[in-house]
């Protein structure tokens, strides 16, 4: 799909940072964290609430200024290339995007507008691409209604919709599960899943579900001291990070080859 | 993913092309409305309206010097500055993202007037008929005031730009700004009368020159606004995603801002304060149709030069054959709907 993708070797780092430190007043809230993401792989941030997921998430999108280290995106530093530049080759998904009167359709074209700009009239690969990436999400039903109208998972899938239209090929998503019934969580994540394995985009997401999180290829996995290790599912397994990380006992069962999150039954763990 | 039915997904935006024709039929009536409210433009005044009608079918020497230099330029120059105002107020609510921002509640409007009270303290001019050139450089005068004014609301509202705090900070910019006008007003008791009027907002001095001056700055801003309305669409979506769509937000804002100021300062220099026109076209407009911010940016500005031109109309026949301060009329009328629309939210919330 991206055709800058293609060029990129499945396995290369299409993202990194290095030293990262960013912090809000006082607040330093990421200390001095390197990653090295990859294209074709789907990672998923994980950690217990305030730990700086979103944060992270941002600084790598450029949109909060670190402190100290910065942000490579292939290769080349994240500020040194221009605007829109950066904004066709990383899209960026918040938390919970505002709503908006336009119609889901003019939503999902906001999605190319790194590509065809102020005065360009859309072209035919802009509706291709808004028409496709529509279709993926299955939000292509409420193409004409406005988005504040639309259930808190209907908006999500138009906002996954216009991420998608960039065709970029660095997404980060922050909660693009937010919202979402279980069977359409499982959409997404086969979706990006897609998108990562077949057009070698470089996703990178917080998942609040652990057990959707264990699908994903590598987990960065958060705590509240920093980061407690990035690597693939069983690495994190075998080190029993998330444990750390959330400061209570996580158990991890496997099932017919999947991971699934065991919650206690009765924790007596803590309190 | 689930569901998307292949005959829905055959085409892409299935209803746009009603959003399209809806859009159509809104402007042809808005239009319409203004060829009603123009026509009435004419025939209103001091005379009669028959007397008026057989002026408008049988002109002579001193009929057409009335209709054509007088009543012909004050109802174009009143839809032009209520244009401006509706259009300032479409930008100043999408900038903003607050649903009550407009030129008058910024204080916007309260510096292009102490800008012109300046220029005329200094220059010793009297407001009224001015040459071209002499109304220029009120709308100069008046746009160094606006941007001072929509300088020091940001500044006191501290760049927080959606909040509450904005509107706040403009009523109190408005108050002082106001008040500094009375002030200097009052150390100069000539002046005083005629700025009175000027103060509350009147159409009664609009000249041909005038309406040269106020069409130029209708383009100067409705061209780049309008194309300028995609950023507008992105800023819906929040600050951080319209960064990440590519946008420079303070080039934007900026820009924006810079039309609210020369809009808003346009309008002021040749009627005075005019409040609440900027409020109301957008909120209408949104009310109708189903917008994004090309078609707000276009169909705000049609809104508010009918509005205007209403408003006028209803200043002159009131009390016929005196005329009400136009800008009394619109605050009167402007009041009633701000009272609605609160009335309505507070219900809501």
């Amino acid at each position: 799909m991206p055709e800058a993708a293609a060029n990129e070797a499945p396995g290369a780092s299409a993202l990194a940072c290095r030293e990262l430190v960013v912090g809000y007043g006082e607040r330093v809230v990421l200390d001095r964290i390197s990653l090295e993401l990859a294209s074709g792989c789907w990672t998923a941030v994980v950690g217990p609430n305030g730990c700086g997921k979103s944060t992270l998430l941002r600084a790598l999108a450029g949109l909060q200024a670190p402190r100290a280290g910065g942000v490579s995106l292939h290769g080349r530093p994240l500020t040194a290339r221009p605007r829109r530049e950066r904004a066709r080759r990383l899209g960026w998904l918040a938390q919970s995007p505002a709503p908006s009167d336009l119609t889901a359709a003019e939503v999902v074209g906001l999605g190319r507008f790194a590509h065809s700009g102020w005065l360009a009239h859309r072209d035919v690969d802009d509706e291709a691409a808004v028409h496709r990436a529509m279709l993926a999400t299955g939000s292509l039903r409420w193409a004409a209604r406005k988005v504040s109208t639309l259930s808190g998972g209907e908006r999500q899938r138009v906002h996954l919709a216009r991420v998608l239209a960039v065709e970029a090929n660095v997404l980060l998503l922050d909660e693009p599960t937010a919202f979402l019934d279980p069977p359409h969580q499982e959409d997404v994540a086969r979706l990006l899943r897609r998108q990562a394995h077949g057009c070698g985009v470089a996703i990178v997401s917080a998942i609040h579900d652990l057990s959707l999180a264990l699908t994903a290829d590598r987990l960065v996995v958060l705590g509240e001291d920093g980061l407690v290790g990035h690597g693939s599912v069983p690495e994190a397994l075998a080190g029993d990070w998330l444990s750390s990380a959330f400061r209570t006992r996580i158990d991890v069962v496997e099932h017919d080859g999947a991971y699934l999150w065991r919650p206690a039954v009765r924790s007596g763990a803590h309190d | 993913m689930s569901g998307a039915s292949p005959a829905v997904a055959d085409r892409l935006p299935p209803r746009a092309r009603d959003a399209t024709a809806r859009f159509a039929v809104w402007l042809a009536i808005c239009l319409l409305v203004t060829a009603l409210l123009s026509l009435g433009g004419l025939l209103v005044g001091t005379t009669s309206l028959g007397r008026s009608l057989h002026w408008l079918l049988a002109p002579d020497a001193q009929s057409a010097i009335v209709l054509w230099d007088i009543r012909l330029p004050r109802t174009v120059g009143a839809w032009l500055v209520g244009a401006l105002l509706g259009l300032g107020g479409a930008i100043a609510q999408a900038v903003f993202r607050n649903p009550l921002a407009e030129p008058y509640l910024l204080g916007t409007a309260s510096g292009a007037a102490l800008g012109v009270t300046l220029a005329l303290l200094g220059s010793g001019a009297s407001i009224g008929a001015l040459a071209w050139a002499a109304e220029l450089g009120m709308t100069g005068a008046a746009a160094l005031g606006a941007g001072l004014a929509i300088v020091l609301t940001v500044a006191l509202a501290r760049g927080v730009l959606q909040t509450a705090s904005l509107l706040l900070s403009g009523i109190v910019v408005g108050f002082l700004l106001s008040a500094i006008t009375s002030l200097l007003l009052l150390a100069k008791p000539d002046l005083w009368r005629t700025m009175q009027v000027f103060l509350l907002g009147s159409t009664g001095y609009l000249s041909w020159s005038a309406v040269a001056v106020l069409g130029a700055a209708f383009l100067a801003c409705a061209i780049p606004a309008v194309l300028l309305s995609r950023g507008l669409d992105a800023l819906t979506l929040g600050e951080d995603t319209a960064q990440s769509l590519g946008l420079s937000l303070p080039a934007l804002r900026l820009g924006l801002l810079a039309i609210v100021v020369v809009a808003t300062a346009a309008a002021v220099a040749e009627v005075g304060v005019v409040g609440f026109v900027g409020l109301v076209a957008p909120h209408l407009v949104r009310e109708t149709l189903t917008v994004n911010h090309r078609h707000l940016l276009i169909a705000s500005p049609l809104c508010g030069g009918a509005l205007l031109q209403a408003a006028d109309l209803l200043s002159r026949w009131i009390m016929r054959p005196a005329e009400l301060p136009v800008g009394a009329v619109t605050a009167c009328l402007g009041g009633v709907y701000l009272a609605m629309l609160l009335w309505r939210r507070a219900r809501n919330a």
